[in-house]
Protein backbone atom coordinates (compact mmCIF):
# COMPACT_ATOMS: atom_id res chain seq x y z
CA UNK A 1 0.00 0.00 0.00
CA UNK A 2 2.99 2.23 0.48
CA UNK A 3 3.06 4.12 -2.76
CA UNK A 4 2.04 7.45 -1.26
CA UNK A 5 4.34 9.39 0.99
CA UNK A 6 2.43 9.83 4.19
CA UNK A 7 3.66 12.67 6.36
CA UNK A 8 1.54 12.10 9.42
CA UNK A 9 -0.66 9.36 10.77
CA UNK A 10 -3.55 10.17 13.04
CA UNK A 11 -4.55 7.17 15.08
CA UNK A 12 -8.18 7.64 16.10
CA UNK A 13 -8.93 3.96 16.57
CA UNK A 14 -11.47 3.38 19.30
CA UNK A 15 -12.57 7.01 19.36
CA UNK A 16 -16.12 8.14 18.71
CA UNK A 17 -17.56 11.11 16.90
CA UNK A 18 -16.35 13.86 16.75
CA UNK A 19 -12.83 13.05 17.93
CA UNK A 20 -11.52 11.42 14.70
CA UNK A 21 -12.43 14.62 12.84
CA UNK A 22 -11.12 16.91 15.58
CA UNK A 23 -7.81 15.04 15.62
CA UNK A 24 -7.56 14.99 11.83
CA UNK A 25 -8.18 18.74 11.71
CA UNK A 26 -5.39 19.21 14.22
CA UNK A 27 -3.15 16.79 12.36
CA UNK A 28 -3.34 18.62 9.03
CA UNK A 29 -2.84 22.03 10.61
CA UNK A 30 0.97 22.06 10.83
CA UNK A 31 1.42 20.36 7.44
CA UNK A 32 2.33 22.15 4.21
CA UNK A 33 -0.15 22.27 1.35
CA UNK A 34 -0.13 19.03 -0.63
CA UNK A 35 1.05 16.90 2.27
CA UNK A 36 -0.62 13.57 2.86
CA UNK A 37 -2.13 12.55 6.15
CA UNK A 38 -3.35 9.11 7.06
CA UNK A 39 -6.27 8.63 9.42
CA UNK A 40 -7.02 5.33 11.10
CA UNK A 41 -10.43 5.02 12.71
CA UNK A 42 -12.84 2.36 13.89
CA UNK A 43 -15.93 4.59 14.08
CA UNK A 44 -18.19 3.47 11.18
CA UNK A 45 -19.65 7.01 11.09
CA UNK A 46 -16.25 8.31 10.02
CA UNK A 47 -16.81 6.97 6.48
CA UNK A 48 -19.42 9.64 5.81
CA UNK A 49 -17.90 12.18 8.18
CA UNK A 50 -14.41 12.21 6.69
CA UNK A 51 -15.86 12.72 3.20
CA UNK A 52 -18.08 15.55 4.52
CA UNK A 53 -15.17 17.11 6.37
CA UNK A 54 -13.04 17.00 3.21
CA UNK A 55 -15.81 18.72 1.25
CA UNK A 56 -16.19 21.42 3.96
CA UNK A 57 -12.50 22.11 4.26
CA UNK A 58 -11.44 21.64 0.64
CA UNK A 59 -8.94 18.91 1.48
CA UNK A 60 -8.85 15.95 -0.88
CA UNK A 61 -9.76 12.40 0.11
CA UNK A 62 -7.21 10.45 -1.90
CA UNK A 63 -7.79 6.94 -0.66
CA UNK A 64 -10.09 5.03 1.60
CA UNK A 65 -10.05 1.40 2.58
CA UNK A 66 -11.10 -0.90 5.38
CA UNK A 67 -9.16 -3.75 6.88
CA UNK A 68 -10.02 -5.72 10.01
CA UNK A 69 -12.72 -3.18 10.90
CA UNK A 70 -10.18 -0.35 10.76
CA UNK A 71 -10.99 2.40 8.30
CA UNK A 72 -8.01 4.01 6.64
CA UNK A 73 -8.25 7.38 4.92
CA UNK A 74 -5.52 9.23 3.09
CA UNK A 75 -6.13 12.95 2.79
CA UNK A 76 -4.18 15.51 0.81
CA UNK A 77 -4.04 18.92 2.43
CA UNK A 78 -5.44 21.78 0.39
CA UNK B 1 14.32 9.49 13.31
CA UNK B 2 15.31 9.75 9.62
CA UNK B 3 16.44 6.63 7.85
CA UNK B 4 18.18 5.94 4.59
CA UNK B 5 15.57 3.46 3.42
CA UNK B 6 13.18 4.10 0.58
CA UNK B 7 10.24 3.32 2.81
CA UNK B 8 7.74 6.16 3.15
CA UNK B 9 8.38 8.07 6.33
CA UNK B 10 5.45 7.61 8.55
CA UNK B 11 5.51 9.60 11.70
CA UNK B 12 2.80 9.01 14.22
CA UNK B 13 2.13 12.25 15.99
CA UNK B 14 0.51 12.07 19.38
CA UNK B 15 -2.27 14.54 18.82
CA UNK B 16 -3.46 15.75 22.13
CA UNK B 17 -6.30 18.27 21.89
CA UNK B 18 -5.45 19.51 25.36
CA UNK B 19 -1.81 20.32 24.70
CA UNK B 20 -0.44 23.83 24.42
CA UNK B 21 0.71 23.05 20.87
CA UNK B 22 -2.85 22.23 19.94
CA UNK B 23 -4.10 25.59 21.19
CA UNK B 24 -1.15 27.38 19.60
CA UNK B 25 -1.96 26.08 16.14
CA UNK B 26 -5.25 27.96 16.29
CA UNK B 27 -6.83 29.83 14.71
CA UNK B 28 -6.43 29.10 11.03
CA UNK B 29 -4.58 31.70 9.01
CA UNK B 30 -7.28 31.56 6.36
CA UNK B 31 -10.53 33.34 7.13
CA UNK B 32 -13.42 30.88 7.39
CA UNK B 33 -16.21 31.65 5.00
CA UNK B 34 -19.00 30.09 7.00
CA UNK B 35 -20.22 30.78 10.50
CA UNK B 36 -22.30 28.81 13.00
CA UNK B 37 -23.87 30.36 16.09
CA UNK B 38 -25.29 28.27 18.91
CA UNK B 39 -27.30 29.79 21.73
CA UNK B 40 -26.50 27.50 24.63
CA UNK B 41 -29.47 28.02 26.91
CA UNK B 42 -29.69 24.66 28.65
CA UNK B 43 -27.11 23.40 31.08
CA UNK B 44 -28.18 19.78 30.89
CA UNK B 45 -25.90 16.92 29.92
CA UNK B 46 -27.99 15.77 26.98
CA UNK B 47 -28.09 19.28 25.52
CA UNK B 48 -24.62 20.59 26.25
CA UNK B 49 -23.22 17.46 24.65
CA UNK B 50 -24.55 18.18 21.13
CA UNK B 51 -23.69 21.85 21.61
CA UNK B 52 -20.05 20.98 22.26
CA UNK B 53 -19.88 18.27 19.58
CA UNK B 54 -21.28 20.61 16.92
CA UNK B 55 -19.14 23.54 18.07
CA UNK B 56 -15.88 21.58 18.06
CA UNK B 57 -16.69 19.86 14.75
CA UNK B 58 -17.61 23.20 13.16
CA UNK B 59 -14.30 24.68 14.26
CA UNK B 60 -12.46 21.58 13.02
CA UNK B 61 -14.22 21.94 9.66
CA UNK B 62 -13.09 25.51 9.18
CA UNK B 63 -16.45 26.97 10.17
CA UNK B 64 -16.17 29.87 12.58
CA UNK B 65 -18.26 29.07 15.63
CA UNK B 66 -19.64 31.32 18.33
CA UNK B 67 -21.61 30.06 21.31
CA UNK B 68 -23.76 32.51 23.22
CA UNK B 69 -23.94 31.08 26.74
CA UNK B 70 -27.05 32.06 28.64
CA UNK B 71 -29.34 31.12 31.53
CA UNK B 72 -28.88 27.50 32.75
CA UNK B 73 -26.32 27.09 30.00
CA UNK B 74 -23.93 29.30 31.96
CA UNK B 75 -23.56 26.92 34.90
CA UNK B 76 -21.40 24.27 33.16
CA UNK B 77 -18.96 27.06 32.29
CA UNK B 78 -18.25 27.85 35.91
CA UNK B 79 -14.68 27.03 36.90
CA UNK B 80 -14.02 23.81 38.86
CA UNK B 81 -14.40 24.06 42.61
CA UNK B 82 -16.07 27.47 42.57
CA UNK B 83 -18.84 27.77 45.13
CA UNK B 84 -21.17 30.50 43.95
CA UNK B 85 -21.73 32.63 46.99
CA UNK B 86 -23.73 35.32 45.15
CA UNK B 87 -25.19 38.34 46.88
CA UNK B 88 -28.15 36.72 48.58
CA UNK B 89 -29.63 33.43 49.81
CA UNK B 90 -31.53 32.73 46.59
CA UNK B 91 -28.36 32.71 44.48
CA UNK B 92 -26.68 30.46 47.05
CA UNK B 93 -29.71 28.18 47.07
CA UNK B 94 -29.78 27.92 43.25
CA UNK B 95 -26.09 27.07 43.23
CA UNK B 96 -26.80 24.33 45.78
CA UNK B 97 -29.77 22.94 43.85
CA UNK B 98 -27.80 22.81 40.61
CA UNK B 99 -24.11 22.46 41.33
CA UNK B 100 -22.20 24.40 38.66
CA UNK B 101 -19.34 23.01 36.58
CA UNK B 102 -18.93 20.73 33.57
CA UNK B 103 -18.73 17.59 35.74
CA UNK B 104 -22.07 18.12 37.49
CA UNK B 105 -24.56 17.90 34.65
CA UNK B 106 -28.07 16.52 34.95
CA UNK B 107 -30.22 14.97 32.25
CA UNK B 108 -33.27 16.81 30.92
CA UNK B 109 -35.19 13.54 31.17
CA UNK B 110 -34.69 10.32 33.13
CA UNK B 111 -32.37 12.01 35.60
CA UNK B 112 -33.66 9.86 38.49
CA UNK B 113 -31.66 11.68 41.17
CA UNK B 114 -28.39 11.16 39.32
CA UNK B 115 -28.97 7.53 38.24
CA UNK B 116 -29.45 8.59 34.59
CA UNK B 117 -26.25 10.64 34.31
CA UNK B 118 -24.33 7.88 36.10
CA UNK B 119 -25.49 5.30 33.58
CA UNK B 120 -24.79 7.62 30.65
CA UNK B 121 -21.31 8.16 32.08
CA UNK B 122 -20.73 4.40 32.30
CA UNK B 123 -21.94 3.90 28.72
CA UNK B 124 -19.83 6.80 27.52
CA UNK B 125 -16.68 5.20 28.94
CA UNK B 126 -17.63 1.78 27.63
CA UNK B 127 -17.96 3.12 24.10
CA UNK B 128 -15.02 5.50 24.40
CA UNK B 129 -17.05 8.62 23.69
CA UNK B 130 -15.52 11.99 24.51
CA UNK B 131 -16.87 13.54 27.71
CA UNK B 132 -18.34 17.06 27.84
CA UNK B 133 -15.13 18.16 29.56
CA UNK B 134 -12.94 16.75 26.77
CA UNK B 135 -15.20 18.31 24.16
CA UNK B 136 -15.15 21.66 25.93
CA UNK B 137 -11.35 21.60 26.03
CA UNK B 138 -11.21 20.62 22.35
CA UNK B 139 -13.72 23.33 21.39
CA UNK B 140 -11.78 26.00 23.29
CA UNK B 141 -8.49 24.85 21.76
CA UNK B 142 -10.02 24.90 18.28
CA UNK B 143 -10.97 28.52 18.73
CA UNK B 144 -14.70 28.31 19.43
CA UNK B 145 -15.76 31.64 20.89
CA UNK B 146 -17.90 31.39 24.03
CA UNK B 147 -19.79 34.57 24.91
CA UNK B 148 -21.36 34.67 28.38
CA UNK B 149 -24.64 36.51 28.89
CA UNK B 150 -24.17 39.41 31.28
CA UNK B 151 -27.77 39.39 32.50
CA UNK B 152 -27.62 35.68 33.40
CA UNK B 153 -24.31 36.23 35.20
CA UNK B 154 -25.91 38.98 37.28
CA UNK B 155 -28.96 36.91 38.08
CA UNK B 156 -27.01 33.81 39.16
CA UNK B 157 -24.37 35.88 40.96
CA UNK B 158 -21.60 34.64 38.65
CA UNK B 159 -18.56 36.88 38.34
CA UNK B 160 -16.21 36.97 35.39
CA UNK B 161 -13.50 35.20 37.40
CA UNK B 162 -15.92 32.38 38.31
CA UNK B 163 -16.05 31.37 34.64
CA UNK B 164 -13.51 29.09 32.94
CA UNK B 165 -10.56 30.51 31.02
CA UNK B 166 -11.16 31.31 27.39
CA UNK B 167 -14.64 32.81 27.75
CA UNK B 168 -15.14 35.99 25.74
CA UNK B 169 -16.37 39.30 27.07
CA UNK B 170 -19.88 39.18 28.53
CA UNK B 171 -22.55 40.56 26.23
CA UNK B 172 -26.31 40.84 25.85
CA UNK B 173 -29.24 40.06 23.58
CA UNK B 174 -28.29 42.62 20.93
CA UNK B 175 -24.96 40.86 20.46
CA UNK B 176 -26.75 37.51 20.24
CA UNK B 177 -29.11 38.90 17.58
CA UNK B 178 -26.25 40.42 15.61
CA UNK B 179 -24.17 37.22 15.48
CA UNK B 180 -27.22 35.04 14.82
CA UNK B 181 -28.44 37.12 11.90
CA UNK B 182 -24.96 37.28 10.38
CA UNK B 183 -24.31 33.53 10.72
CA UNK B 184 -25.06 30.91 8.06
CA UNK B 185 -26.80 28.79 10.67
CA UNK B 186 -27.88 29.41 14.23
CA UNK B 187 -29.23 26.99 16.79
CA UNK B 188 -30.95 27.44 20.14
CA UNK B 189 -30.11 24.44 22.30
Amino acid sequence: MATLEITTTVDAKGLSCPMPIVKTAQGVKPLPSGALIELLATDPGSVKDVAAWCRSTGNELVEESVEDAVFRFVIRKK
Amino acid sequence: MTTETLEPTTEVLPIDPFSAAFAEAQPDAEVPTKELVIVNWSGELDRIWPTLILASTAAASGVRCKVFVTFWGLLPFVRDGVRLTGDNWMQRMLSFMQQPGIDHLKLSKMNFFGMGPWMIGRLRKQYNIASPRELLDAATALGVEFIPCQMSMDMFGIKREDLIDGMGDPAGAATAIEIMTEANASLFI
